[in-house]
């Protein structure tokens, strides 16, 4: 089913990769070369349509990949050798995996004929990747190669999106044939469906007409099909309140009246407590994950279920749902959208309001600076105009929580995996893709180690991202947990650092430090007026600590709001300084 | 027997889904791959070719309440390769399972042996001077109660096949 264009001079399997790479109008492709892929890096060399970034590591390059394609919404591509160089990118899948970015990795694999000798440098890489790709090819014959490729890019993209894997033997690429790409895919086995079923959208619209207290809880989904307009209307049409997942933050603008910010372990109060108590929750493009539910027994007791989502293997996977509509988020909102009618929530939405009121998110300011302050700080001086690519850890849920995001795609870490080094290669990624907003990387000092190397990418290449490390001394979030569940017995969390200005100078990056809070200003200052790629550590109080926080596998009624003691002051805090400080969402 | 114990066991029940697979490298540990993954129960896994020499059928015997079915179900239809999800467990269905058994023989028992491969409608496909080896096919039930019956000789070595179904087209009593 396939048509294709006029065949052409004969070509290797290096040169058809690179073309058939063209022909899917991809600008940019992060890598590391090695012996295996020797030859379609020969191939590369010429070529000026593809611009391609050496990053420091392999991982680096799989990440960078994944912040190029969850800030600009194409796929992201990265191109390493077979052996060591595919096994450092399986971090990487993996991440993607769960979290469902579209991403192809291009493996080199040693020559077909030795396959399965133990041979230098080879890695079974398709076995090893089976379970975190949503599919993976190994090339058999060049005449596979371009149809291979647009399978590849076909599957990576639609239906849910995930990372595809091709591996490529070396006598594979260095064989030659006709070069013609295929026009169209058309796969027999694969065929993602995009429109909601006539009969579940009509049982959808009546429990909405029906309902009193209606919470919308969307999660990445709607980022990734590019349904923010239809969220709004939707949401608008009907006076929904809206909730986000962690990969949903952006999707619906934080300052909206109808906002209720993050829910989930480390939500806001607020939304917690709105979908505690609702009695119809509408999950669009998100799953129920375990850091959003906790119990599933006692998750949203009251609530009547319509569940959205493009993966039928998500609905009722974990939560039992009333109504389950597979198909694409986009589609569906618009299928909806003109049988629903604004619903009289007023006196819910006062309810909502008097509990932001009553539980804002909040911390105090003193003498030491707060990771919160900080965050809140970025907020102001960007107005929410930035890409913000968090890590993981404390000041992973901080970033959620004291940003206020207004666009789509401009909130990226790692959810899924919760993958520590993320941040720094997956901002660089999404600063090749996106000239027009600030991209901010903000770490921990645990998480900047693990893959700072791409540092000498980011100055290679002038990069312009602003570097935030929150320097805590600890590995935060689970020196959190140790205080809090393990009777404070701090097993291996304290950890020193490297001085980190020091380190950008070694990188010929400038570098600031903020200690104290009334240097964050002036620091975040110099860091918004740079130009390039720019550093800038907080050394923040160490023993902090994120809430809300419903525990791990626990009921909404074990929700912990900021604690009154943590209020009024940490270790070293006079407390006469204090300045209360709050956040609201919406 | 209490309710609630009933209820328990037939929330857990075995089922037979057949799958149609495009024939690619690797689609059977794509399959198998998932089963342990996700924690699944897999009793038995026969894979073969099909009338169409590009697509595969697998027929796989497992066990689960009815929302473990369903994410199996899920899943296997997920993985890029398949084309086709059938759990044959509330059709009518054919199903056949082969075994060679093995047996250590003597003069003496040879002939209940025998007896016991007829009721079967066994055959026996090798004897020596100590042994005989049985070919039965039929339903597992069938090729279960065979291999009891056969228990109290000395079986030596027995070699089972995974099933293998098919949807009936008969409809009506059978
Ligand atoms: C690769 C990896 N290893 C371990 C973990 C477990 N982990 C989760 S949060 C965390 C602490 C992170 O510390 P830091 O980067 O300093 O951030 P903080 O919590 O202090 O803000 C750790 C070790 C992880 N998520 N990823
Ligand atoms: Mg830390």
């Amino acid at each position: 089913m396939t048509q294709h264009t006029t065949p052409q001079r004969l070509m290797t399997g290096a040169e058809i990769f690179v073309r058939s790479l063209i022909e899917e109008n991809v600008e940019i492709v992060f890598g590391y070369p090695g012996g295996a892929v020797i030859g379609i890096y020969d191939a590369l060399h010429d070529i000026s349509d593809i611009k391609h970034i050496l990053t420091r590591h392999e991982q680096g390059a799989v990440h960078a990949a994944e912040g190029y394609a969850k800030a600009t919404g194409k796929p992201g591509i990265a191109l390493v050798t077979s052996g060591p160089g595919a096994t450092n990118t399986v971090t990487g899948i993996a991440d993607a995996y769960l979290d469902s970015i579209p991403l192809i990795v291009f493996t080199g694999q040693v020559s077909l004929k030795l396959i399965g000798n133990d041979a230098f440098q080879e890695a079974d890489i398709v076995g090893i990747t089976r379970p975190i790709t949503k599919h993976n090819y190994l090339v058999r014959d060049v005449n596979e190669l371009a149809s291979t490729i647009k399978e590849a890019f076909y599957v990576a993209t639609t239906g849910r999106p995930g990372p595809v894997l091709v591996d490529l033997p070396k006598d594979v690429m260095a064989s030659k044939t006709q070069f013609s790409y295929p026009q169209t895919v058309k796969m027999r086995s694969y065929q993602p469906h995009a429109e909601g079923h006539q009969k579940q959208l009509t049982k959808a619209i009546e429990l909405i007409a029906k309902a009193k207290r209606p919470v919308l809880y969307v999660g990445g989904g709607t980022i990734l099909s590019n349904a923010s307009e239809e969220l709004k209307k939707f949401a608008h049409k009907t006076c929904i309140p809206v909730t986000t997942t962690l990969h949903g933050l952006g999707s619906f603008p934080e300052n909206d009246e109808l906002s209720l910010g993050m829910l989930g372990m480390h939500g806001t109060w607020y939304s917690n407590t709105a979908v505690h108590y609702s009695d119809l929750l509408i999950a669009v493009g998100a799953r129920f994950d375990d850091r959003v539910t906790g119990n599933t027994e006692t998750f949203a007791p009251e609530a009547k279920k319509i569940h959205i989502d493009i993966d039928p293997s998500n609905i009722s996977k974990n939560v039992k749902v009333d109504v389950p509509i597979v198909g694409d988020v986009k589609k569906i909102l618009q299928q909806l959208l003109p049988s629903v009618t604004t619903l009289e929530t007023k006196d819910w939405l006062q309810t909502i309001k008097n509990w932001k009121e009553e539980h804002p998110l909040r911390y105090k300011n003193g003498k030491y600076i707060r990771m919160q302050h900080v965050i809140r700080k970025i907020s102001e001086i960007t107005n929410g105009n930035a890409v913000i690519v968090s890590d993981v850890g404390q000041h992973q849920m901080w970033t959620a929580q004291f940003f206020k995001y207004i666009l789509p795609r401009t909130h990226l870490t790692s959810g899924g995996l919760g993958t520590m080094g993320f941040s720094l290669p997956a901002a660089m990624g999404a600063a090749f893709g996106r000239k027009d907003l600030p991209v901010v990387s903000l770490s921990g000092d645990g998480g900047i180690q693990m893959n700072i190397q791409e540092l000498a990418t980011i100055r290679e290449h002038n990069v312009p991202v602003k570097i935030i490390i929150l320097n805590n001394g600890y590995l935060g979030m689970v020196r959190q947990w140790q205080q809090l569940f393990w009777r404070k017995r701090y097993s291996h969390v304290e950890m020193s650092s490297p001085d980190f200005v020091k380190l950008a100078d070694a990188y010929d990056i400038p570098g600031f430090r903020a200690t104290l809070t009334n240097e964050v200003d002036d620091v975040l200052e110099k860091v918004f007026s740079t130009t390039g790629p720019v550093l800038a550590e907080f050394r923040v109080v160490k023993e902090d600590n994120v809430y809300p926080m419903i525990p791990a596998g626990q009921s909404y009624n074990e929700i912990m709001d900021v604690p009154e003691k943590e209020l009024e002051g940490l270790e070293n805090e006079s407390t006469e300084e204090l300045e209360l400080m709050t956040v609201t969402k919406g | 027997m209490e309710a609630t114990q009933l209820n328990a066991e037939s929330t857990q029940r075995k089922h037979t889904i057949s799958i149609l697979l495009e024939n690619k490298f690797g689609a059977l540990n794509r399959v198998a791959g998932m089963f342990s993954a996700k924690g699944y129960n897999l009793e038995s896994i026969t894979v073969g070719p099909t009338e169409d020499p590009s697509v595969s059928r697998m027929t796989i015997v497992t066990r689960g309440d009815d929302a473990i079915i369903e994410q199996i179900i899920k899943q296997l239809n997920k993985l890029i390769d398949t084309l086709k999800v059938v759990d044959l467990t509330y059709d009518s269905y054919m199903e056949r399972e082969l075994a060679l058994i093995k047996l250590g023989t003597t003069t003496e028992n040879r002939p209940e042996i025998m007896q016991i491969v007829e009721i079967f409608q066994a055959k026996i496909i090798d004897i020596s001077h100590r042994t005989v080896t049985v070919e039965a096919t039929g339903s597992g039930q069938k090729v279960d109660a065979i291999v009891k019956m056969l228990k109290p000789f000395h079986i030596k070595e027995i070699a089972r096949t995974g099933r293998v179904a098919l949807k009936r087209e008969f409809v009506g009593e059978v």
